[in-house]
C-alpha cells in the first residue's frame, strides 16, 4: 500500500548566466492513491521530470511536502529515467543485478531478459546496444527491484512500435500481478489512455494540475484502437483546455 | 614479406626507431671521439661491469624502493583528498589556496626544508618526494571527481546502492583514467625528484651514484645508470600499466 500526497508550494531553479530564475512548479497538489496507474500528461518542458525527481527523493530543494505512505518500511522505488542511465563498464546483466539486493533470485532476471528479448545480449556492454535496447535494460532494472512505486519518464520513446506494444503489455501484466503505484510521464495522449487508470493533465510552467480524468475503459479492451480513439475525441471535446496543451 | 608490409607492423617500427637512435648516437660519438660522449658499446661495457659488481642493482634497488613507497603514499593520500575536495565545494574553496601554494613550491625548496627540519634521514627524503607529488595527484583526481556523471549518481541513490557498491561500480571506473594519468605523470615526476633528494642527503641510490660520476666526469657511468632506469620505467609501463589499461577499457567500443 503506497499512497503518495504531493503538495509542492514552490520549486524554482536559480538564475544561471543568461537564464533568469525559472519557476518550475507552483502550488501543485496531487493525491495519488495506492496501487493506481497514473499518467502525467503535459507539454514538454513543463516540469514533469522535476516532479518525478522530487517524488524519488533525488531533489530536495523545494518548498512543500511529499508524503509517501508506506506501512513498516521505506518504499522501494523503481525509476525509468528519460535516458537509460546504464553503467557503460558493466554488462547488461550486471547493470540489472547491481540494483538488486545481494540475495536476488536469478530466475526473475532471466525471465525479464527473455520477455524483453535481451537474453542474447545479457553479457554485452551497453555501448554496443542500440538506444532501444538500452531503454529495455533500464526498464528491466526498474521492474526487477519489485518496486512499491514505479516512476517512468517517457520510457517508450525510441522503441519501435511492436516492441513498445509488447513492453506496454508486459508493464500492465506485471502491474496487475503485483499491484503498485505507477506514475507514468508521457505526452502521447493515446498511450496514456491505453495505460492509465487516471490521467493527470499538467500546465506549462509554473506547473499546476489542470484536471484529473478517470479512464473508464475496461482493461480487457484497452488494446482496441477504436475505443481509445473514441475516448480521446470525447476527452478533447469535453475539455477544450487540454487541446491547447498537446 | 614485402618491405611495406614489414613497416606496417608497429613492432618493427619500434625496433627501427630504437636502432636509428643508437645509430645516430654511435655516429655522433664517433665524429666527436671525445670522452664527454662515449659510444653505445662503451656504455654497454660499463653497464655490464656495474651489474656484475652488484653496484648498479643495489643503487637502482634503493631508488626503486623509495620510488614505490613515496608513490604509494602520494597516490593514496592524493586520491582521498582529491575525492573529498571534488565532492565538496566549500572544502574545495577553502583548500584551493593551499593547493596552489604547494603546487608552486619548487621541488628543491621542499627537499632542503625537509632535510633541515627532520635531518638527513630516510623518512625526510620520502616526505619531500610525497610533498612534491601530492598536489598534482589531488588536482587530477579532483578534476575527475568533478566530472563524475550526475545522472549515474542519481540512479545509484534511487536504487539505494551502498556506499561501497557506488564507489566500486560507479565512481572508481570513472576515476580510473584520471588515476592512470596521475600514475604516469607521477612516476615520471617522482623519479626525477628522487634523484635530487638522494644527491642532497642520502648515501646510496641513483642520485648519490650519479653525483659521484659527476665528480669524476664519468659520462659512460652516468649514461649506463640512466639507461638502466629508463628500462625499468618502460618495464613498469609495459608489464603493469598497459595491462591495467586494457583490462579497464574492455567495455569501450
Amino acid at each position: 500500500m503506497t499512497a503518495i500526497t504531493v503538495d509542492i508550494i514552490n520549486k524554482s531553479y536559480p538564475a544561471a548566466g543568461q537564464a533568469g530564475l525559472h519557476r518550475a512548479i507552483a502550488n501543485l497538489k496531487l493525491s495519488l492513491p495506492s496501487n493506481e496507474f497514473m499518467c502525467l500528461v503535459g507539454p514538454s518542458g513543463c516540469g514533469k521530470t522535476t516532479l518525478l525527481n522530487i517524488i524519488a527523493g533525488l531533489d530536495r530543494d523545494y518548498s512543500g511536502e511529499i508524503t509517501v505512505e508506506q506501512q513498516h518500511k521505506e518504499p522501494k522505488i523503481g525509476y525509468v529515467f528519460q535516458n537509460p542511465r546504464l553503467l557503460p563498464w558493466r554488462t547488461v546483466r550486471e547493470n540489472i543485478t547491481l540494483a538488486l539486493p545481494d540475495d536476488y533470485d536469478p530466475k526473475t532476471v532471466d525471465a525479464l531478459l527473455e520477455t524483453m528479448q535481451l537474453t542474447q545480449a545479457q553479457h554485452v556492454y551497453p555501448e554496443r546496444l542500440s538506444l532501444g535496447m538500452s531503454r529495455r535494460v533500464a526498464i528491466i532494472r526498474a521492474f526487477a527491484v519489485d518496486p512499491d512505486v514505479l516512476l517512468m519518464d517517457e520510457p517508450f520513446v525510441s522503441l519501435d512500435a511492436p516492441t513498445a506494444r509488447q513492453v506496454r503489455e508486459l508493464l500492465i501484466g506485471l502491474w496487475q500481478q503485483r499491484p503498485h503505484t505507477v506514475l507514468f510521464v508521457t505526452h502521447d495522449l493515446r498511450e496514456a489512455i491505453a495505460l492509465a487508470d487516471r490521467l493527470i493533465f499538467l500546465s506549462p510552467p509554473p506547473m499546476q494540475a489542470l484536471s484529473e480524468i478517470r479512464v473508464d475503459i475496461p482493461r480487457n479492451i484497452r488494446d482496441d484502437e477504436t475505443a481509445i480513439e473514441a475516448f480521446r475525441q470525447k476527452l478533447l471535446q469535453d475539455h477544450p483546455e487540454i487541446r491547447e496543451l498537446l | 614479406m614485402t618491405l611495406t608490409k614489414l613497416l606496417s607492423h608497429y613492432r618493427t617500427l619500434n625496433l627501427l626507431s630504437i636502432l636509428l637512435f643508437i645509430g645516430l648516437w654511435q655516429s655522433l660519438a664517433f665524429y666527436l671521439s671525445d670522452n664527454s660522449l662515449p659510444t653505445p658499446a662503451m656504455v654497454a661495457e660499463v653497464f655490464w661491469q656495474e651489474t656484475l659488481s652488484g653496484q648498479l642493482p643495489y643503487h637502482l634497488g634503493m631508488t626503486l624502493l623509495r620510488l614505490i613507497s613515496s608513490f604509494v603514499v602520494a597516490m593514496l593520500l592524493g586520491c582521498a583528498i582529491g575525492i573529498l575536495l571534488g565532492g565538496n565545494k566549500k572544502l574545495d574553496a577553502f583548500f584551493d589556496n593551499w593547493l596552489v601554494i604547494f603546487l608552486n613550491i619548487p621541488a628543491l625548496v621542499t627537499i632542503i626544508l625537509c632535510y633541515v627540519w627532520f635531518g638527513l634521514v630516510e623518512s625526510a627524503a620520502i616526505l619531500a618526494v610525497v610533498i612534491n607529488k601530492l598536489p598534482n595527484v589531488v588536482v587530477t583526481i579532483r578534476e575527475g571527481t568533478r566530472a563524475l556523471d550526475k545522472d549515474l549518481l542519481e540512479m545509484t541513490r534511487c536504487y539505494r546502492f551502498s556506499k561501497l557498491k557506488t564507489l566500486r561500480h560507479v565512481i572508481w571506473p570513472q576515476l580510473h583514467p584520471f588515476v592512470m594519468g596521475a600514475t604516469r605523470s607521477g612516476l615520471a615526476l617522482i623519479w626525477k625528484i628522487i634523484l635530487v633528494v638522494e644527491l642532497l642527503g642520502r648515501s646510496n641510490g641513483m642520485g648519490y651514484q650519479l653525483h659521484l660520476f659527476f665528480q669524476l666526469f664519468d659520462v659512460a657511468g652516468i649514461l649506463a645508470y640512466t639507461i638502466a632506469f629508463v628500462a625499468v620505467i618502460q618495464l613498469i609501463e609495459l608489464l603493469i600499466l598497459k595491462p591495467l589499461d586494457r583490462k579497464a577499457g574492455r567495455w569501450r567500443r
